[in-house]
């Protein structure tokens, strides 16, 4: 599938979206008073003064669970936009998109790493890792730039992250471990080198063996690229190795309200 | 087209459940074309079966009922009608010509009729079709006999050969004419009526065969020898319907109502046209429930789909939220659910059309040989293409109901894995 798709959209609305995000803009992600709260929702929650991620940084978030983690990475990804303030990811205001344009900008600019069950089980993991082309011409563009096919692109960044066995590559996704998966979540999140990454406690499932492993693997690729990262974690002690740490729940004034 | 193929993989990927799913569609979408088919067919076959004979006569009793044995060789004759009354009936004003028609033996499951030599001249089916010779010619003797088609093919005869007469319409008859064998003079055309599953005698030869016979059993001391028969008075006695050609349509009711009102003996003459409509019109009911049954049947079919992707939405949110992270839009997430819908009631119909020719197939020398419903092969037509249609399009319809759900729970969900 992954090696004759066009993309799912058409660009025109693409091209308008990426140009209005020139090299100009420094900051990955800035958020400005920005306050939202669920339809429905007793109240904010969340609620942020101010954020400020440059480009090509590596961003530890902490906090434990329940204290609005999603919510955030859903503002992040302009899944949804907060009710008041400014969200702007790489100098683009995403309140001011449409919802299908978020979801292209997403494609195209954002990959994410979840906690577990990342992957879509009835594709191989080659197509896993392919998947964002299927949805962003750009990323599908940037990944054949970087190795002609979007395969080879996939097989690559497999091979980085200690994957491209063959014995691996033939293997159903659901048979992987725990710590294979993850990977093949992070191949497919860098693949098209998108700027940012957002992880969200994509070691908590891994044992303490594996989780250096895999977080050296997700460093060295990011440092290639010069993804910015946002990395998202109750495990504090994670922390030590990126460029900044934030505690979430003194970020989000309202934290802990509910 | 993306999503399309994504779906192709879900649906793989599920391929038991959703190979069940696919033969629960097919088996309804085959059983719709097959009751279509015979509906059809059934109405076709009868509508053709008589042309070109304005009234049929025979002893009084139901209409439809003498249409049955007279013409489809169904059900067995009440009453006979005496020669004198034929003869009257032959020589009414505005009659143009009668064939009487004796029924009541068979050989070997297939009925045995007897009549004249202008059955082969006058008889028309479909549109005003003549029986044609494949080979042979109409009887000469009194102990030849005339095969139709399926007759000859199926029991294997040849011009020439002899066959037995079996006393009684029954397959299995313990009393047969085997000491007066006849010969297979001709063998007819195929017609795709029941001519083709007659055997068809002279009124003498019937006559010759029950010279020694009173009472439906041979006499134990009477022999007559098919030779010594021959040279006998074989004047038949009675006949068991006639059929009527006028020289003017105008006549019809006229001589209808003549015959209705006949005193030499109870006799009734019907209009094969409108005795059809009404056998018709009785079978409807029948033909109603059926198809009423099949489009249950579609509806379960349906419905059956609809819970197995329903089933499975709750165990691919997660698949959905991932789906959404690389940038799939909550419309996609409806689109991937409706190409499975939509997939699986376009294999479904795939399935069902290989499997209702399957069935056609092996069922047509049955249909043919007990109900006398012949069902050709023939490609598809326009209304089983538009059967097929609503079959898929209620398959999308069904597909709607979880795509809809999948779009809102992937627009509430977002990004978040709800494990």
């Amino acid at each position: 599938m992954a090696d004759e798709t066009a993309g799912v959209e058409s660009s025109g609305a693409t091209d308008a979206v990426e140009s209005a995000i020139g090299e100009a803009s420094q900051l990955a992600v800035r958020l400005e008073s920005a306050r939202f709260a669920w339809p429905g929702g007793d109240g904010d929650l969340i609620a942020i003064n101010r954020l400020e991620v440059s480009r090509g940084e590596r961003l530890f978030l902490s906090g434990p669970s329940g204290i609005g983690k999603s919510t955030f990475l859903s503002l992040l990804g302009g899944v949804v936009t907060p009710q008041e303030g400014a969200i702007e990811v790489l100098g683009t205001e995403l309140s001011r998109l449409s919802a299908r344009e978020r979801d292209r900008f997403r494609a195209d600019h954002i990959g994410i790493v979840f906690q577990m069950f990342n992957l879509v089980p009835y594709l191989s993991m080659i197509d896993n890792v392919t998947l964002p082309c299927l949805f962003s011409a750009r990323r599908r563009r940037r990944a054949e730039a970087h190795s002609g096919r979007i395969d080879a692109e996939a097989r690559r960044l497999l091979g980085d992250l200690e994957l491209d066995r063959p014995a691996l590559l033939a293997r159903a996704v659901t048979d992987l471990s725990i710590g294979q998966q993850q990977r093949v979540a992070v191949a497919r999140a860098l693949i098209g080198s998108p700027e940012i990454v957002i992880a969200d406690e994509p070691t908590s499932a891994l044992d303490e063996g594996t989780r250096e492993g895999f977080l050296a693997l997700l460093f060295a690729e990011c440092e290639a690229e010069a993804t910015t990262l946002i990395f998202v974690s109750h495990d504090v002690r994670l922390g030590a190795r990126f460029d900044r740490r934030l505690a979430l729940s003194e970020l989000n004034r309202h934290a802990g309200g509910h | 087209m993306a999503i399309v193929r994504l779906a192709l993989r879900s649906v793989w990927n599920r391929r038991v459940t959703a190979g069940l799913t696919v033969l629960a569609v097919a088996l309804s979408a085959a059983m719709l074309l097959g009751v279509e088919k015979v509906r059809r067919d059934a109405r076709s076959a009868f509508a053709n079966t008589i042309s070109g004979t304005d009234l049929i006569v025979g002893a009084r009793g139901g209409p439809v009922q003498l249409l049955l044995y007279s013409v489809f060789r169904i059900g067995d004759p009440t009453n006979d009608i005496s020669w004198e009354s034929y003869q009257h009936i032959a020589g009414l004003p505005r009659v143009s010509w009668t064939v009487p028609v004796s029924l009541g033996d068979s050989h070997r499951g297939y009925r045995v009729m007897g009549t004249t030599r202008d059955y082969f001249e006058l008889y028309r089916y479909a549109r005003r079709q003549k029986l044609q010779f494949a080979a042979g010619a109409p009887f000469e003797g009194v102990f030849d006999t005339v095969l139709g088609a399926e007759v000859a093919a199926r029991l294997g005869y040849a011009l020439g050969d002899p066959i037995v007469v079996a006393h009684g319409a029954g397959t299995v008859s313990m009393l047969t004419h085997e000491d007066k064998p006849f010969r297979v003079a001709g063998i007819l055309e195929p017609t795709g009526t029941p001519v083709d599953r007659t055997v068809h005698l002279s009124l003498e030869g019937i006559e010759g065969m029950h010279v020694d016979w009173r009472a439906g059993v041979p006499i134990p001391t009477l022999r007559v020898s098919p030779e010594e028969a021959e040279k006998m008075d074989l004047k038949p006695k009675a006949v068991t319907a006639i059929l009527v050609g006028l020289d003017s349509r105008i006549a019809v009711l006229k001589v209808q109502r003549y015959i209705n009102q006949f005193r030499g003996e109870p006799l009734q003459a019907i209009i094969p046209g409108v005795t059809l409509q009404q056998l018709w019109d009785m079978m409807s009911i029948a033909e109603n429930a059926l198809r009423g049954i099949s489009i249950m049947v579609v509806v379960t079919g349906m419905l059956g789909m609809l819970t197995v992707i329903l089933s499975s939405l709750e165990a691919r949110r997660r698949e959905m939220a991932v789906l959404r992270s690389v940038g799939a839009r909550p419309l996609h997430v409806w689109g991937l659910f409706m190409s499975e819908a939509g997939a699986l009631a376009l294999f479904g119909v795939g399935l069902g059309i290989t499997l209702f020719y399957a069935a056609l197939v092996v069922a047509r020398p049955f249909a043919a040989r007990e109900f006398g419903l012949y069902l050709p092969v023939a490609p598809l037509d326009l209304w089983d293409l538009a059967i097929l249609g609503l079959v898929v399009l209620a398959g999308f319809i069904a597909g709607c109901v979880p795509a809809f759900r999948a779009y809102r729970l992937s627009l509430a969900d977002g990004l978040s894995m709800r494990i």
